[in-house]
């Protein structure tokens, strides 16, 4: 055997070659078990659209239905409520709703909503996901004075006003989402679908 | 029975093992009470263990059943109460330990060369620890399971590009749900305890490879005596066994005493709202992690959002973690131990230990602009104690080291 000379490059190349090739083999056995972690076709599925009757909304108040697992608030604002909108938007730090994530385009206006008075919005705060608390009272005394209304988030301290806008300083980057949404009727609304509107 | 153990030894090497890691290891003879804390670290992981394997008997990894299973487990099962505080409270005792263990290696100077791998290995571990810790602490399936873990998960919504994409697969759907509980638990009770016990058995081979650090900081190896063992070294068993038997039989005491008395903890280590069932449409007005993580939470707060994106937060907190790796390079003084150090570690130092103590008060207190304050300044010395360190290990001012170690 040891007068057998062993060709050094050869045997490099061949290792390299089986390791490169076993590499490729590990990666397509990983992927589907990598990709089996996905949301199933059933988790997918889930996300079927919501009808909800507006009439049980009381002025002033808000309900929360659930939407792919989600919150989603209706509230019912009241004229002092929607009045209170335009003061404050040197504070906002998207007054306008010009991100065009966190609406569909025909909830861009200063009320975020299709009827100025029913606010649908996804109660998942931007930041990191808590459900932030609806403090309606104007100037608590934890929230300060000039608190026109809106959520607070007890996680992180992120603060929005009474459209789901978010107030500067919070950490949440953007506003809340409003979801896609469409009228059936008068009093009748499907949350998740808003049947091709936006386009 | 010497028939029998040569028998063994010819086909395995028990009596070779016996002596190369107990009977003949050799550790230096001046360890004090810091060094109780890795052999205390070991049987914590052996608890934590045995208790799970005995909770998976009883409970359900399903939305629906989860939280019920655990009432169950407190109620009805035949000490179930019991098995069920051994392993929550073993949980916090775990990180008690393991941040006991870390200390003693920055004061002592274990992290320094040649034990940069026995480091590396350690923060591997206290990585795969907290990941253990917060995939567990879903499985209750309370309030604080629940939003804890989707701000968790979200942190990782936040890397540019691909976040959402690697949330919703870390969840398996859109939100925290059934899939995200059972993943969970077969990360709690199969994936990361095994990779745990192969760190643990790494990080102790890599330890009897170099040989034990000691308060002194010197190396016992350099001084032989004429049978080959280190002049200033004992034998690991009986000396050192018996000695952590002793820190086994206190910390037993104050183990027994939180699992018979104080379970909870006055709400540090089981959470007022995990008793409260999971509901998704709700957060509970105050959130806070269980207390281990506390400090990388405030942390994370204490960084405001740039561009609007809230990424540099979670980024300050993940480097908070991972820049423990860098330690033993950003340590440039010619000694190790804090016995021969200048004032200025021993500063940097104190202020470090504050400032994580700070933090985790701050991360379970709730959000105030002052407080917002407070935790920028010290995230700040808390970095600082990292950054700064080439710097003021360089210029600090050192006492020379014994030849050998000292028995104050």
């Amino acid at each position: 055997m040891s007068d057998i000379s062993v060709d050094g490059s050869k045997r490099r190349f061949l290792v390299t070659m089986t390791s490169a090739v076993g590499g490729v083999a590990v990666l397509g056995v990983a992927s589907p078990f990598v990709m089996s972690m996905m949301p199933s076709a059933r988790a997918k599925a889930a996300g079927a659209p919501v009808e909800v009757d507006l009439s049980k909304v009381e002025p002033g108040m808000l309900i929360a239905e659930e939407w792919r697992g989600k919150p989603v608030w209706i509230v019912n604002r009241t004229k002092e409520m929607l009045d209170m909108l335009a003061k404050h938007d040197d504070k906002l730090t998207d007054p306008g709703s010009e991100n065009t994530a966190q609406q569909p385009e025909y909830c861009k206006n200063p009320t975020r909503s299709i009827k100025p008075e029913y606010l649908i919005v996804v109660g998942i705060c931007t930041h990191l996901g808590c459900s932030p608390t609806f403090r309606k009272e104007l100037g608590p005394a934890d929230l300060g004075a000039d608190w026109p209304g809106g959520w607070f988030c007890p996680c992180h301290g992120s603060r929005f006003d009474l459209a789901a806008r978010v107030f500067n300083g919070s950490p949440a980057p953007t506003n809340l989402v409003i979801p896609p949404h469409k009228y059936l009727s008068e009093t009748k609304v499907l949350i998740g679908d808003d049947q091709g509107a936006a386009a | 029975m010497q028939k029998l153990l040569n028998w063994v030894d010819e086909r395995f090497p028990l009596t070779t093992s016996y002596k190369a890691h107990l009977s003949e290891y050799f550790a230096p003879r001046n360890f004090n009470f810091w060094y109780f804390f890795g052999s205390l670290a070991l049987l914590v992981l052996v608890i934590q263990i045995v208790s799970g394997i005995f909770l998976t008997m009883h409970y359900k990894p399903d939305a629906a059943m989860a939280f019920a299973s655990v009432e169950y487990i407190m109620r009805d099962v035949d000490w179930g109460w019991l098995i069920r505080y051994i392993h929550s409270t073993g949980a916090s005792m775990f990180f008690v330990v393991v941040y006991l263990h870390m200390f003693r290696g920055l004061i002592y100077g274990s992290h320094r060369k040649p034990r940069e791998l026995i480091w590396i290995f350690g923060v591997i571990i206290y990585l795969v620890l907290m990941g253990e810790a917060f995939m567990g602490y879903l499985l209750p399936w309370g309030q604080m399971s629940y939003w804890g873990a989707q701000v968790i998960v979200n942190l990782f919504a936040t890397v540019p590009f691909i976040g959402g994409d690697l949330s919703e697969w870390i969840r398996g759907d859109y939100v925290i749900g059934d899939a995200t509980l059972n993943r969970f638990f077969a990360f709690h009770v199969i994936a990361l305890p095994l990779v745990l016990l192969g760190l643990v058995a790494a990080h102790l081979v890599a330890l009897h490879e170099v040989g034990s650090n000691n308060p002194d900081g010197v190396e016992i190896k350099k001084l032989k005596g004429a049978d080959g063992h280190p002049l200033d070294g004992i034998p690991f068993h009986p000396y050192y066994s018996v000695k952590d038997i002793l820190g086994v039989v206190v910390f037993l005491m104050v183990f027994s005493a939180i699992v018979f008395f104080a379970p909870e903890m006055g709400g540090y280590f089981l959470e007022a709202n995990n008793f409260i069932p999971a509901d998704s449409l709700k957060t509970p007005p105050h959130i806070a992690p269980v207390w281990y993580f506390t400090p990388y939470y405030a942390i994370l707060r204490a960084v405001p959002p740039i561009l609007g994106s809230q990424f540099p937060g979670v980024a300050a907190m993940g480097v908070a973690v991972l820049i423990f790796f860098a330690l033993p390079w950003l340590d440039r003084s010619p000694v190790k131990s804090i016995r021969y150090r200048g004032p200025k570690f021993k500063i940097a130092l104190t202020l470090f230990v504050l400032a994580f103590i700070g933090l985790g008060i701050l991360g379970v207190l709730p959000v105030t602009d002052l407080y917002t304050w407070i935790s920028r300044v010290l995230s700040v010395v808390y970095f600082a104690f990292f950054l700064l360190m080439p710097w003021y290990t360089k210029h600090d001012s050192y006492k020379p080291v014994p030849e050998r170690v000292t028995d104050k």
